[in-house]
């Protein structure tokens, strides 16, 4: 449950991101299928290789869901009800796979901004990841 | 039996030459405190954990993050025989400390983000892939003695 705390710090970070979320989408999504390979396996058509157009439009795509959710984050369930759908009826992605995004986004953030992470910004944003993910699979059944 | 390849282990030994241990295994442990306050639970000697502050400040929690990422130091010095290494420890979490081993990936994630925040762009992806398969197979260890 997303406390007043936690969105207060959830939103002072996010001011970090902004400007960069694209950036940080991006590298999300490619530390997540270096760390992670199984999660190529819903990319076939990608191309994957580092500096890849199609990678980089995909984490611009995971970054704006991600400033929605954050620019609603009294009703992240509203806000990403269509791609809630989306997951549920098109994509199907395995549900423990947004985990695994959430910890290479925590990665990214602590890479670009270190000393902005402490331990209660790191607890609530990984609060926010997941509430993200809830949502995203809360209608698959 | 785990296979490292000659550049993941290159990535494993020079990232670990340059980790402080005391103060990588604090922060370490006082984050999975904090992000995941549930695994307080096995800390009830610890005394004050009522706050992130009372958390990161407190000697017990330090100390035993000391000792635990001493302890990891020994997978890094044992890569190719981590069941052996801890097979021991690894009863000890099971029979007397009773320790989910959902907790050791938790932590484990958790030392990914620590290390992250302080090696940077360091920290490459291949670095963190290494180091999130290393983590992963240590938690592996660890669990494989419970019964």
């Amino acid at each position: 449950m997303l406390t007043a705390d936690d969105k207060k710090l959830i939103l002072q970070i996010w001011e970090k991101v902004l400007g960069h979320q694209e950036d940080f989408g991006a590298e999300a999504l490619e530390r997540m299928f270096a760390t992670y390979p199984q999660t190529k396996t819903y990319f076939p058509h990608f191309d994957l290789q580092h500096g890849s157009a199609q990678v980089k439009g995909h984490g611009k795509k995971v970054a704006a869901a991600l400033v929605e959710a954050a620019n609603h984050i009294d009703d992240i369930a509203g806000a990403l009800s269509k791609l809630s759908d989306l997951h549920a009826q098109k994509l199907r992605v395995d549900p423990v796979n947004f985990k695994l995004l959430g910890q290479c986004f925590l990665v990214v953030v602590a890479i670009h901004h270190p000393s902005v992470l402490t331990p209660e910004v790191h607890a609530s944003l990984d609060k926010f990841l997941c509430a993200v993910g809830n949502v995203l699979t809360a209608k698959y059944r | 039996m785990v296979h490292w390849t000659a550049e993941e282990k290159q990535l494993i030994t020079s990232l670990w030459g340059k980790v402080n241990v005391e103060e990588c295994g604090a922060e370490a442990l006082a984050r999975l405190l904090i992000v995941y306050p549930w695994t307080q639970r096995f800390f009830d000697n610890f005394g004050n954990l009522s706050s992130p502050t009372a958390i990161i400040g407190n000697p017990k929690v330090r100390a035993h993050g000391k000792k635990v990422l001493t302890s990891f130091g020994e997978a890094v010095k044992n890569l190719e025989n981590l069941k052996a290494t801890y097979a021991k420890l690894s009863e000890l979490h099971c029979e007397k400390l009773h320790v989910d081993p959902e907790n050791f990936r938790l932590l484990g994630d958790i030392l990914i983000i620590v290390l992250a925040a302080h090696f940077t762009k360091d920290f490459t992806p291949a670095c963190q892939a290494t180091w999130q398969k290393l983590v992963g197979v240590v938690a592996h260890a660890l669990a494989y003695k419970y019964h």
